[in-house]
């Protein structure tokens, strides 16, 4: 006779303990499992996409019956076992049903912990734990309108996510100032704060509950300092706490959870207990991948192998709100012994921290970019010395070792890397499913892999091993939306505008269901883009769209003065052009003159009433706007080439001038820099530009997709060619390649990395009918765009917008007022 | 205290836009929505002094150029997370002219 093995709770921790016994030895046991819902076992981590509709239940089975059937396991769903006889080793249901065991599996998970305030008992009043609660909260979305959420934690704001996403009005009550405060510090607390807030979560920070309010039903909560808010659904998700009832009742000792030693047993031998439920060195989890961890000794032992010990887990944190990444792990502030590396890039809502003791990583967080999560996670775990690398470390680790020419950081990964924290998954296991199995799904390599199976918040990385194994044509799923006022992508809006023929940006909106009718700084730009460089003769460029320093043709400095940079074709200049310029800076009493990095000059510090009568000066002297301040082109750099030059091949300055002449004026995704350099030896410096160009004996060397800014890349080399024209064909095509492909404020670094050099040259060097089609269509493009602004805002007509709309002299009693000294500084 | 001024006409101030009128000692913004609301503030961002009127507008917040702290029009507070307040000033417009109390509101 076989031993019998009952398990009591039949979630996550338990199953998962089962499975990996099956592994090792399918044999050992009768097997009978005990769950008091109503279904097969699934993944309770979808719970929340299944609220938003981003997925169903029976998406998210884990286990079907079929499973418990063909391993020949007794199932009782719906019953939940009350009574545990440790004497006689029986186990009580609450139907009656009385099952013996020779040991005992106890996974029963913890609980949403209520807050006993008065009215926590009434209808409407839920916790997030199980289909049943997103059940109602679905249901409660059709009836109702107004949402609490108690609780700004990882559960709670993906409650408030969902509810939102189910057109209730939502309202999250966090009692301390920072959301997540256990996951994240205040500043990127604050970002993700601000992320939902544009998605319409309202939030009540510092609030604390007084009591629930309403006869049968909620109606309202109210607050210790007095504030009252209407409610007619109210999630609290202030905590858990472990599920030791059932334990307790039967004399097992427990503390906050069952106590369990390094094997997963009780203080009663024969009696087991994986997951939430359990208190193991004095710790509890609320996580899959400590969970997972534990099953694998605790099927170790019942299969009587009797090796491996459980030493407790280190973890790390995700949230699942499609559209935010957020990684945090370790002690992410740190003590004064700490050390903290900060990178921060607020165009693009980026934050990164690592706090630091002696070059070992105590804690990270990350918001906007998570990419390098795992990899942090790893070297803290591993407790690696930095020092060596530390310069870079906020580069990530496709930075290491490299001058930029490869950034894609799963190349650089090692095989041992973890990828999935939740199942334990390293890179290695991932290439080898990849390449012995063919995968060529993201779905196929969770189905092998279990990577990124249970809360997917490693999708992106496995999406990029998958890229990087077997090339572009693998199968993506999700996207990302463009921002807070809508669910389109990039992608999405900028076809829907071609398909659709929109045209302005109001057309967008209305059509596309935008959630705020004047959209954000951060679509309005990206959509006006869009729109002009899609219909460039029909579209509406819309200046109230645009950044200020586009709209006024000059860059905004701190002290709200601007400057102004004239173009210098090819960053050649003439005694008359720099006399004129001399004229104008004493003119117009220009603070400071500056050569630019550029190659040419910056007159800095002016108001902005000055800034049509010096454009007036400057276009007098025959010279135009260099759009120093647009995500347009640049400038052109060029060396002193074969004119002069001992050891040039090509007249560098004539093709910068050309290309130049060819491309000033277009508006690009990012900014686009060019440079041109007469041999090898590349004074330009064009290898780090959007597109530059070597001259060699035979002909030029086109490179693209460089980028000396913030993270150095060097180019790829796109081809060889012979003549001036096919530069400046292959450069239109370029462009226009980018205008039309690229999203907005992608630069071509990062564009080159996301869609491969090969895409690039396929559409440019092998398919000459669609290069000529490309430049074709940017000559177009550029016969509208190619209008000196500065020509065009001296005129009358935009005379409005650089003078004030009225002066006064300001009310005798008025006060002194720190505005103005700002005004004056 | 009451001290209405007339600034100009409503039609030059352009729609999700915002014209400057200039107090010598101060400035304040003058912002148009989509549906002419017409709201005053201080031109000085609660973070550091930047040029509201140079933001973009969007519903009846601006965008500050500097840093993008958000404003709302109708309190002069800063949209939370972060905290601040513009000084705001009453309007009205009548008969196409546009009236602001420079006393602050
Ligand atoms: C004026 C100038 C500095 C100088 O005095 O030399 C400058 C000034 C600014 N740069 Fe730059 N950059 C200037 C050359 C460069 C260069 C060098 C070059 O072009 O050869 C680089 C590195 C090369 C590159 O872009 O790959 C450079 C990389 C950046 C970056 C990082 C871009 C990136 O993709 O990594 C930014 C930030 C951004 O664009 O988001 C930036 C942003 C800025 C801004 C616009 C910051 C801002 O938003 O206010 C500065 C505007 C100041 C102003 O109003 O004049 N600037 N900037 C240079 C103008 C060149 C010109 O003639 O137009
Ligand atoms: C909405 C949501 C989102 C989450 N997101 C993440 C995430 O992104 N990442 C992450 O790592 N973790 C996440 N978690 C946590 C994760 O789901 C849990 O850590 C995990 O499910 C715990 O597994 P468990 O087996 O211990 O408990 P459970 O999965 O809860 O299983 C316990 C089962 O036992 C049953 N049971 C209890 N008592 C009895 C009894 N006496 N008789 C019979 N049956 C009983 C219960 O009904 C339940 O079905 C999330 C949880 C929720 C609710
Ligand atoms: S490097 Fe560029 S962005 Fe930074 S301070 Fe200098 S000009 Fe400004
Ligand atoms: S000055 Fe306005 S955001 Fe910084």
């Amino acid at each position: 006779m076989k031993e019998k093995l009952v398990l009591v709770g039949n979630g996550m921790a338990g199953v998962r303990t089962l499975e990996e016994l099956l592994k090792i030895n399918p044999d050992a046991y009768d097997i009978t499992v005990f769950g008091a819902e109503p279904y097969g076992n699934y993944n309770r981590i979808m719970l929340s996409p299944m609220l938003t509709g981003e997925t169903n239940l029976d998406e998210i089975m884990l286990n079907t019956r079929e499973w418990y059937a063909d391993n020949n396991i007794t199932l009782h769903t719906g019953k939940k076992v009350v009574k545990i006889d440790r004497k006689n080793r029986i186990v009580y249901a609450d139907d009656g049903t009385e099952t013996v065991y020779d040991r005992l599996l106890l996974a029963t998970g913890s609980k949403p912990f209520i807050l006993p305030v008065p009215g926590h008992d009434l209808e409407g009043v839920i916790g997030f734990r199980d289909v049943n609660d997103v059940e109602m909260m679905l249901d409660a979305a059709k009836k109702y309108k107004h949402a609490v959420v108690i609780g700004g934690g990882l559960l709670g704001l993906e409650a408030a996510n969902g509810l939102q996403k189910n057109g209730m009005k939502v309202r999250v009550v966090h009692l301390s100032e920072t959301l997540m405060d256990r996951q994240l510090d205040s500043e990127s607390g604050k970002m993700l704060q601000r992320e939902l807030e544009a998605r319409g979560v309202e939030f009540l920070m510092g609030a604390s509950t007084k009591e629930l309010v309403g006869r049968k039903r909620v109606k309202a909560i109210t607050f210790q300092d007095g504030r009252e808010i209407s409610a007619d659904l109210v999630v609290m998700a202030v905590g858990i706490k472990p599920d030791i009832e059932l334990a307790e009742s039967a004399g097992i000792y427990c503390n906050r959870g069952i106590v369990v030693n390094d094997t997963m047993q009780s203080y009663d031998p024969k009696i087991y207990a994986v997951g939430e439920c359990v208190q193991h060195r004095n710790q509890t989890y609320g996580l899959v991948a400590p969970l997972f961890e534990m099953a694998k000794v605790c099927a170790n032992h019942l299969a009587k192998l009797g090796y491996g010990r459980y030493e407790g887990s280190v973890t790390s944190t995700k949230l699942k709100v499609t559209g935010i990444d957020l990684f945090s792990a370790g002690d992410f502030n740190g003590d004064d012994d700490c050390e903290r590396i900060v990178y921060r890039d607020p165009s693009q809502n980026i934050y990164k921290k690592v706090v630091l003791k002696d070059n070992r990583i105590q804690g990270a967080v990350l918001y906007g970019n998570t990419m390098d999560g795992p990899w942090y996670f790893q070297l803290m775990r591993e407790g690696t010395d930095v020092s060596a690398f530390r310069d870079s470390l906020m580069f990530g680790q496709g930075h290491l070792g490299d001058s930029g020419h490869d950034n894609n950081s799963v190349m650089n990964m090692s095989d041992d890397a973890e990828v999935c924290g939740c199942n334990g998954v390293t890179k290695g296991d991932i290439v080898k499913a990849i390449t012995t199995e063919g995968l060529f799904t993201l779905d196929e390599v969770k189905a092998h892999t279990k990577a990124s199976a249970s809360c997917g918040g490693c999708s992106g990385l496995v999406e990029q091993i998958l890229a990087s194994t077997v090339g572009s044509d693998f199968s993506h799923p999700e996207v990302k939306p463009l921002c807070g006022c809508t669910d389109h992508s990039h992608d999405q809006v900028r076809e829907a505008i071609r398909s659709e023929v929109y045209t302005s940006v109001d057309e967008v909106y209305k059509k596309l269901d935008w959630r705020n009718e004047n959209g954000c700084p951060t679509c309005r730009p990206a959509v006006n883009y869009y729109l002009i460089s899609t219909w460039p003769e029909q579209a509406h460029d819309d200046s109230q769209s645009r950044f200020v320093n586009e709209r006024v043709h000059a860059n905004i400095q701190k002290d709200r003065t601007y400057t102004v940079v004239p173009r210098m074709w090819g960053g050649v200049t003439t005694p008359d052009e720099l006399r004129a310029i001399a004229d104008a800076a004493d003119k117009y009493e220009v603070p400071m003159v500056k050569l630019t990095g550029g190659q040419r000059i910056d007159l800095v510090g002016l108001q902005k009433e000055q800034l049509p009568n010096i454009w007036k000066d400057l276009n007098a002297a025959g010279m135009v706007s260099g759009h120093a301040y647009g995500k347009a082109l640049r400038t052109v750099k060029t060396c002193i080439g074969s004119q002069y030059c001992r050891f040039g091949t090509q007249d560098s300055v004539e093709m910068g001038i050309a290309l130049e002449k060819l491309s000033w004026a277009s508006w690009t995704p990012h900014k686009f820099k060019m440079a041109v350099s007469g041999c090898p030896r590349n004074c330009a410096e064009a290898t780090i530009k959007d597109f530059g160009v070597v001259a060699v004996d035979s002909g030029y060397e086109l490179h693209i997709g460089g980028n000396g800014g913030i993270k150095v890349r060097v180019t790829d080399l796109l081809a060889r060619v012979e003549t001036d024209g096919e530069v400046l064909e292959y450069a239109g095509a370029f462009m226009q390649l980018y205008r039309e492909e690229a999203r907005y404020l992608e630069r071509t670094a990062p564009w080159i990395e996301r869609v491969g050099l090969n895409y690039v040259k396929e559409r440019i060097v092998e398919d000459t009918e669609n290069r000529i089609e490309l430049n074709e269509r940017f000559l177009l493009s550029q016969k509208i765009a190619q209008k000196d602004p500065w020509a065009e805002l001296t005129k009358d007509e935009h005379r409005l917008e650089f003078v004030p709309m009225k002066r006064f002299d300001d009310q005798p009693n008025a006060q002194t007022s720190e505005d103005k000294v700002a005004v004056n500084a | 205290m009451s001290n209405w001024i007339e600034v100009g006409k409503l039609e030059d101030i352009p729609r999700l836009g915002s014209r400057v009128v200039d107090m010598e000692r101060r400035e304040i913004a003058i912002f148009r929505t989509e549906l002419d609301d017409i709201f005053a503030v201080a031109n000085s961002c609660p973070h550091k002094k930047g040029p509201l009127a140079e933001g973009i507008v969007h519903g009846k917040k601006v965008t500050c150029p500097l840093h993008n702290w958000t404003i709302d029009l109708e309190s002069g507070e800063a949209v939370a997370p972060d905290k601040g307040c513009a000084r705001r000033y009453e309007t009205k417009v009548e008969s196409g002219m546009v009236w602001i109390n420079s006393a602050e509101a």
